[in-house]
């Protein structure tokens, strides 16, 4: 039982970095309607960014919370700005390849500057140790990103869900060429939502660099599975995409800790979820059919 | 108040509108009939700003509007009533409603849309798109009356509703006209038509074929059904 419990709970807090990324991604497909490749290389910018500040100039983890997100995000409108504005009245797939494009420029300049071996982050002081829930202990810094994951994604649903500037968003998310009839300038609007979900990205990195390995291709191993996790959500679905990532996160752990004996099946449950969840529902879990615009 | 010159606009090399010309002055209720492909809804979008291919002139109180982005364009007066309702899913009633900002001299506070409309003061916390088909037409003008717009471009407001709302929303237009809104109407209700509009444009294969006064349509409406083919 307390194993099961443990797993769940390293499940969740998995799922957490998932439904931060995933968040990310669906707030900015839903307005720009471009799947950012990027987002990954933008987690191990969190991540490394961390790191480097913290080796290189002494700041501790809680700022780097702090200014790691705020760099990143000004970062992701200044490209937004600069060259994925530029694509976005093409086939998306050209902003999909510019990113993808972005993200190995990103890893690259990394590499060449810290290599590949990954480089260790210490948990901060005041989150090491272990939290006793009776049955299992777990560590404190994980029960510490579950909490601050989940306080984030309700800040994020309420801000979209009950203010003026998150209806603007929806509605430009759900009818662009309709929502400008109505005197609103949803262009404007494009800038600063790309660099919101760019710095969810670098939180998550920062988040990440204490237990995970910091290493420059932190972020293409995940991405992979967010992108799953998108889809199973439903694209541009922020509920879907916060729901899916924790949902995602508890059937890795589960099947890491319960299929372990056949790894191949372990590692590829989540691409089996995502077909049959596409087979079932083409739009994803939360999705609907794109509306006309 | 709303004057085209030499409206042209094509769907890549299909011509939909040609060269058309007209003029809606202000307090008047017009409208636009015409066959199914004529060009109706198109000539609207290119008022709205919506239509990227389009050339001529398209004049708001003497100003030419016509590169103005649609959402300056709304801003400066023109309120949209979209053909297929535009009722936002991921938007409550309320929010439907209050999205637009207020544009023009005499918008309707909330209160006064909810006491006009008891059904969307019922439904105000669903989303939009939860609404009957009636309700949804109604939530579009009542949208459009909260911005204070100083024109209306309604693309068949009537289609697909019942008698009873129909009736309604001629009503609606009426009391809109008696405060001075200025309306250009998509209709191919022709006894709807001549009940609430001044005058009538017909549209025929992106030209404006002629234009009518209310006795005219009356007297004709045979022909003209016959032609519209309803």
């Amino acid at each position: 039982m307390s194993g099961f419990l443990q797993n769940t709970f390293n499940g969740l807090v998995g799922g957490a970095f998932y439904a931060l990324l995933a968040l990310g991604l669906a707030v900015i497909f839903g307005m720009l309607r471009v799947v950012n490749f990027a987002h990954g290389a933008f987690y191990m910018l969190g991540a490394f960014g961390a790191y480097v500040l913290l080796a290189e100039a002494g700041v501790p983890f809680w700022a780097a919370l702090v200014i790691m997100p705020l760099a990143l995000g000004l970062l992701g409108m200044v490209l937004e700005r600069a060259v994925i504005h530029r694509l976005t009245r093409l086939d998306p797939l050209y902003n999909f390849l510019l990113t993808f494009g972005l993200t190995l420029i990103l890893q690259d300049l990394v590499k060449s500057r810290y290599g590949v071996q990954s480089s260790p982050y210490a948990t901060p002081a005041e989150l090491s140790g272990t939290v006793d829930f009776g049955l299992f202990d777990f560590p404190t810094y994980r029960v510490f990103i579950l909490g601050f994951t989940v306080l984030l994604c309700v800040a994020v649903w309420w801000v979209l869900g009950r203010t003026r500037i998150g209806m603007v968003v929806r509605a430009a998310t759900e009818r662009p060429e309709l929502t400008r009839a109505f005197g609103i300038d949803v262009g404007r609007w494009v800038t600063p939502v790309f660099g919101f979900g760019i710095a969810l990205a670098g939180l998550a990195g920062v988040l990440a660099a204490p237990m995970r390995a910091v290493n420059p291709l932190m972020g293409a191993d995940l991405i992979i599975v967010v992108f799953a996790v998108v889809v199973i959500g439903g694209l541009g679905s922020i509920f879907g995409s916060v729901a899916a990532g924790f949902g995602i996160g508890l059937v890795q752990a589960w099947g890491e800790a319960y299929l372990s004996d056949y790894p191949l099946v372990s590692q590829t449950v989540v691409f089996v979820v995502m077909a049959a969840v596409l087979l079932w529902r083409p739009a994803g879990l939360f999705g609907r059919e794109e509306a006309p615009a | 108040m709303l004057r085209i010159d030499n409206l042209s606009a094509a769907y890549g090399e299909a011509q939909v509108l040609r060269e058309v010309s007209l003029e809606v002055a202000a307090g008047e209720v017009v409208t636009l009939v015409g066959r199914n492909g004529a060009g109706k809804s198109t000539l609207l979008r290119c008022v709205m700003g919506l239509h990227p291919d389009q050339r001529g002139a398209v004049r708001l109180d003497g100003r030419d509007i016509s590169r103005l982005p649609a959402y300056k364009r709304a801003r400066a007066g023109l309120g949209w009533v979209p053909d297929d309702r535009g009722a936002y899913a991921t938007l409550t009633v309320t929010e439907n409603l209050t999205l637009p900002p207020r544009v023009g001299p005499d918008p309707w506070p909330l209160e006064r849309v909810y006491e006009a409309f008891p059904a969307l003061y019922e439904r105000r916390d669903s989303a939009a798109t939860m609404l009957s088909g009636g309700e949804q037409q109604m939530l579009a003008l009542a949208r459009v009356l909260r911005m204070g717009a100083r024109l209306l471009l309604c693309d068949e407001p009537t289609e697909g509703l019942s008698p009873l709302l129909v009736q309604q929303v001629g009503d609606l237009l009426r009391e809109a006209k008696k405060h001075g809104v200025t309306v250009l109407l998509v209709e191919q209700n022709l006894h709807f038509a001549t009940g609430v509009a001044d005058r009538h444009y017909l549209l025929a294969e992106g030209r404006i074929a002629e234009a009518m006064e209310n006795a005219e349509v009356r007297s004709r409406e045979r022909e003209l059904l016959a032609y519209l083919g309803i």
